[in-house]
């Protein structure tokens, strides 16, 4: 008998009080209004907890370890109270011919309604053979599990576009999912890793709203990667102001001026790290110091150094969508950027001016 | 069936029943295990196989060496940060760039952070499972589990009967709900498991707690790296630069907001290393007071480069001494230098990487890697369904590094044994006091040589590591207060930070004691553009397959001549390899240029 997250939450002990509060607490968190408490609260008592297989290919596993950061909700609560993880190769007890059953068994009982959650992505030189599961290919093992799934989410910039290991020369010809798996509804959620909460909130969103959130033309959630982390960074008037750290541990890395200078990649990012910020909202990289690396964009590790001052950044208002900038990045060539710091620069003369006066 | 005598001491027969485990679960990244057991269930051969590689230190040719710590951090985002670290202090050696003391302290207290984050994480997430039985905590008294853990650890505040019923309610649902999600298929009615159901209890109760507790001791890599898994690092200091008063000092990554943050994480990892973690450890350990097995290299054959000074750049000051101790001869220390191109080199004949004399080792500075995925004559299966690999022949994509072509054990156990025995008072009077209290929970008289040969050992020099670590960065936190008290607030050396002030060509090497042992990245630096790039890494050393002499890897040694209750269910094997904290993403991300011009397969 599968149970409902409201059964699970009751059994548990959790009051009908305490269960409408998590439902609030879930709305904000996924920046939903009031109106959709009683939504939510409709959702999860109603829901059984949907079997997740999460496969593992040529990665790190820093997406499971960002996972089991998610702080609301709580790692423990995902894992025990609203989905049923099944299949894991990082935390499950079972090991060898046990630990592949499992995957047997889920395609059976649960043929097109588990998610298939990737994290890696294949390699296909060696005959796939660089990276072996069960004595065969990672990629066997995808394909079989992919085909009978609900939906797939590619977590992290490896199964969503290849990272570090497809760098160039990609010498085990790494291969994000989409582009050996052609016929499911798959969800890019990327970054290396990404933000534990967005994933967490990605998995309730799903359960929720029982539902795909709005993808971008990438395949991203609009929710989490529409805007650019320059678009709402904390040091953005910095910038405005042309006020720039121009070497580590200057007088304006101290005050926390823009790092734009030091090839910060904000300007080009997608992704919510800004907003939401990292390890329960206690920070982000450029509050921390140091730029962006542009770890949640296709071919970051390509596109330069850390420390490149990007030349290229198109000008849009905060409004601008993925899709726009995307379609029209190709016929900006770097003029838009000189222009945007131009713009600085005289605010900078203005305000020196101001200053002196 | 000829038994096969190893140079380093163990017979290998191979006559018996093939075990094989892949995949080894509750690990970083993929490997495989096969063992034969005789007809008493005791394994008289092991075999492990690394079965992943992703190329890392191919795509690092060429780039900018500033640059390559994102790159090889991304080795692993388990033990996140280790390899950032060796990566920015190699490139540091190479070009002669000294660090200021506060980018040191900040560095040390992220190392130590990760070292608290990754050994709890690993006990209790990857480790605990091969001795815990969540379904027997099921049949726990509440009541006498809140005696036990008021026993075990006074000290601890969430041990009310109470709290335990609520934490046995939750696990009933769970398990009466019929989903049982990363624990289904366990081997919960395997006889290998040893502890009362009220241990069970208290244990699963600390699983859940240290699941909530982990994400917020990362928050120190958040405050100094921005994010964590995979926090920023910075060639020459750290990118978080302090403003403790006047103009900006709330926009400044570093202000007094932001490190009394720090403090508190420290506390709190402090508290539940004392407290929790190891209290655990021991009581555990006790109930499996008659299962010693394991030991292997352990505690034996040992290597360590040495770590934590308490004066930057000064070896002698090291908290936890390096060396190597060969063949459990605990009188002798040998002094470890990895410029020496005598002492560590990598060795590939049964590792799918073909070297042009396969009999001799390279030292990793003139490293060569280059692709042979080949399976032995005697392999079973197809090349790409795999039944048992032909260990004669090369069987793992994990090379053999080793010390003066000794195999050596690295990681807490072998540092812990490194500090034991060269004195160190803190470590002397940790284990000591663990041993005692071992013994008295167990009503033993083990000393501690026979107590850490083991896999127990291990386990338990992984937790008093942590306690050590948690300990040292009260101290880091102290002195880097001290110091911007004293009016120093500098945390970048920016004199060489222009590729234009580098030497046409330069070589450098940096060590760190990664959470599973001794980590070194080696780097050569041609006109500002990285030349050659070779990590050598923990599980490498102990994962390792056999070397041309025959010798046997520490995880092939541990497993030998455990017997299995039942080798249809790998409980034991899983046990003594999650000791080592296996991560195999690490061990295993070598690879060649040549991988490019291999089949490639059509993508649409």
């Amino acid at each position: 008998m599968t149970e409902t997250f409201y059964e699970v939450m009751r059994r548990q002990g959790i009051t009908r009080r305490s269960f409408i509060k998590y439902c609030s607490l879930t709305a904000t968190a996924l920046g939903l209004g009031p109106t959709f408490i009683p939504k939510i609260a409709h959702a999860m008592e109603t829901k059984p907890r949907i079997p997740i297989l999460w496969l593992h290919g040529l990665e790190c596993t820093c997406c499971s370890e960002s996972f089991i950061r998610s702080a609301h909700p709580l790692a423990k609560d995902v894992i025990l109270s609203m989905v049923s993880l099944d299949y894991d190769d990082t935390i499950m007890a079972a090991a060898g011919h046990q630990a592949e059953a499992i995957v047997e068994e889920t395609i059976e009982k649960y043929s097109g309604n588990y998610i298939l959650a990737v994290e890696g992505n294949p390699p296909l030189n060696q005959d796939g053979m660089s990276c072996i599961i069960g004595g065969k290919p990672f990629l066997d093992q995808l394909t079989h599990a992919a085909e009978h799934c609900k939906a797939i989410i590619s977590w992290g910039s490896c199964a969503s576009y290849g990272c570090v290991q497809a760098a160039a020369p990609n010498p085990t010809q790494a291969t994000p999912v989409h582009k050996v798996i052609h016929n499911k509804p798959i969800i890019k959620v990327p970054g290396c890793p990404p933000i534990a909460e967005v994933m967490t909130a990605v998995v309730t969103y799903i359960l929720t709203f029982e539902r795909m959130p709005e993808l971008d033309r990438q395949g991203r959630p609009k929710m989490f990667y529409s805007q650019r982390i320059h678009d709402k960074c904390y040091r953005r008037p910095h910038f405005d102001a042309g006020q720039f750290v121009e070497s580590w541990d200057d007088d304006a890395a101290r005050k926390g001026y823009c790092l734009y200078k030091m090839g910060c990649k904000g300007p080009t990012t997608y992704n919510a790290c800004s907003t939401i910020r990292w390890n329960e909202g206690t920070s982000f990289p450029i509050q921390a110091g140091h730029g962006c690396i542009g770890c949640s964009e296709d071919g970051f590790w390509d596109k330069g150094s850390w420390y490149a001052r990007l030349t290229d950044i198109p000008q849009f208002g905060v409004e601008a969508n993925a899709d726009k900038v995307g379609a029209t990045a190709a016929a900006v060539v770097g003029t838009a950027t000189v222009a945007h710091i131009a713009a600085s620069a005289v605010k900078r003369a203005m305000q020196k001016g101001d200053q002196e006066s | 069936m000829s038994i096969i005598k190893t140079p380093n001491g163990y017979n290998l027969d191979s006559s018996g029943r093939r075990v094989v485990v892949d995949p080894v679960t509750r690990i970083e990244g993929h490997m495989r295990c096969e063992v034969n057991v005789d007809d008493n269930n005791i394994i008289r051969n092991a075999v492990s196989s690394g079965t992943m590689w992703r190329g890392l230190e191919v795509i690092l040719k060429g780039r900018d060496p500033r640059d390559a710590w994102a790159f090889v951090e991304r080795i692993c985002g388990v033990c996140t940060g280790c390899h950032a670290l060796t990566s920015v202090r190699a490139v540091e050696d190479a070009l002669g760039i000294k660090i200021p003391p506060n980018a040191h302290l900040i560095r040390e207290i992220m190392a130590k952070t990760l070292q608290v984050h990754d050994h709890v994480v690993h006990f209790y997430h990857l480790h605990a499972l091969d001795w815990v039985n969540p379904v027997n905590a099921l049949k726990a008294d509440p009541k006498a589990t809140s005696q036990l853990q008021q026993m075990v650890s006074p000290a601890h505040p969430m041990s009310s009967p109470g709290y335990f019923r609520d934490i046995q309610t939750r696990i009933r649902k769970f398990v009466e709900s019929g989903q049982l999600g990363p624990f289904k298929n366990g081997y919960w009615d395997n006889p290998a498991y040893k502890l009362p159901p009220e241990a069970d209890l208290m244990a699963v109760a600390h699983y859940l707690e240290a699941l909530d507790l982990q994400k917020d001791f990362v928050k120190v890599h958040t405050v100094f790296g921005g994010k964590n898994p995979h926090p920023n690092y910075l060639v020459g200091g750290v990118p978080c630069a302090i403003n403790m008063d006047g103009d900006m000092s709330a926009g400044a990554p570093l202000n007094m907001e932001r490190l009394n943050f720090v403090k508190a994480r420290i506390d709190e990892m402090v508290a539940f290393c004392y407290n929790v973690l190891i209290p655990d450890v021991l009581a555990i350990a006790s109930f499996y007071k008659n299962w010693l097995y394991g030991g292997g290299l352990g505690a034996y054959s040992v290597m360590d480069y040495g770590a934590y000074p308490k004066v930057n750049y000064d070896k002698s000051t090291d908290q936890l001494p390096g060396g190597v101790i060969l063949n459990g001869n605990w009188n002798e220390v040998f002094p470890v230098d990895p410029r020496d191109p005598e002492q560590v080199q990598e060795f590939v004949a049964h590792s799918w990487y073909s070297y042009p004399d396969e009999k001799l080792g390279l030292h990793p500075w003139d490293g060569v890697t280059e692709p042979n995925f080949k399976l032995g004559p005697n392999f079973k299966g197809t090349k790409t369904n795999i039944q048992a690999v032909d260990e004669a022949a090369k069987y793992s994509w994990i090379k053999a590094p080793r010390w003066r072509g000794h195999a050596v054990e690295v990681g807490p156990l072998s540092r812990y044994t490194l500090a034991y025995v060269q004195g160190v008072d803190y470590v002397k009077n940790q284990v000591d006091t663990s041993v005692a209290a071992f013994n008295q929970l167990a009503g033993t008289e083990l000393g501690a040589k026979s107590i850490l040969q083991s896999t127990i050992g291990r386990t338990l020099a992984r937790a008093l590591e942590a306690q050590y670590c948690a300990d040292m960065m009260v101290d880091d936190w102290t002195e880097l207060m001290s110091n911007i008290k004293n009016g120093d607030t500098t945390t970048a050396n920016m004199e060489k930070w222009d590729p234009n002030t580098w030497p046409k060509e330069a070589k450098g090497v940096g060590t760190v004691a990664a959470p599973r042992g001794a980590l070194g990245h080696w780097i050569k630096i041609k006109d500002g553009r990285i030349e050659n790039y070779q990590c050598v890494v923990p599980t490498t050393w102990n994962g390792s397959p056999r070397d041309p002499a025959g010798n046997i890897g520490a995880f092939e040694a541990s497993l030998m001549n455990t017997p299995m209750e039942r080798p249809d269910e790998p409980v034991e094997i899983l046990r003594s390899l999650h000791s080592f904290d296996p991560c195999l993403a690490c061990s295993t991300h070598v690879m060649s240029e040549d991988g490019q011009e291999l089949v490639r397969v059509k993508v649409r």
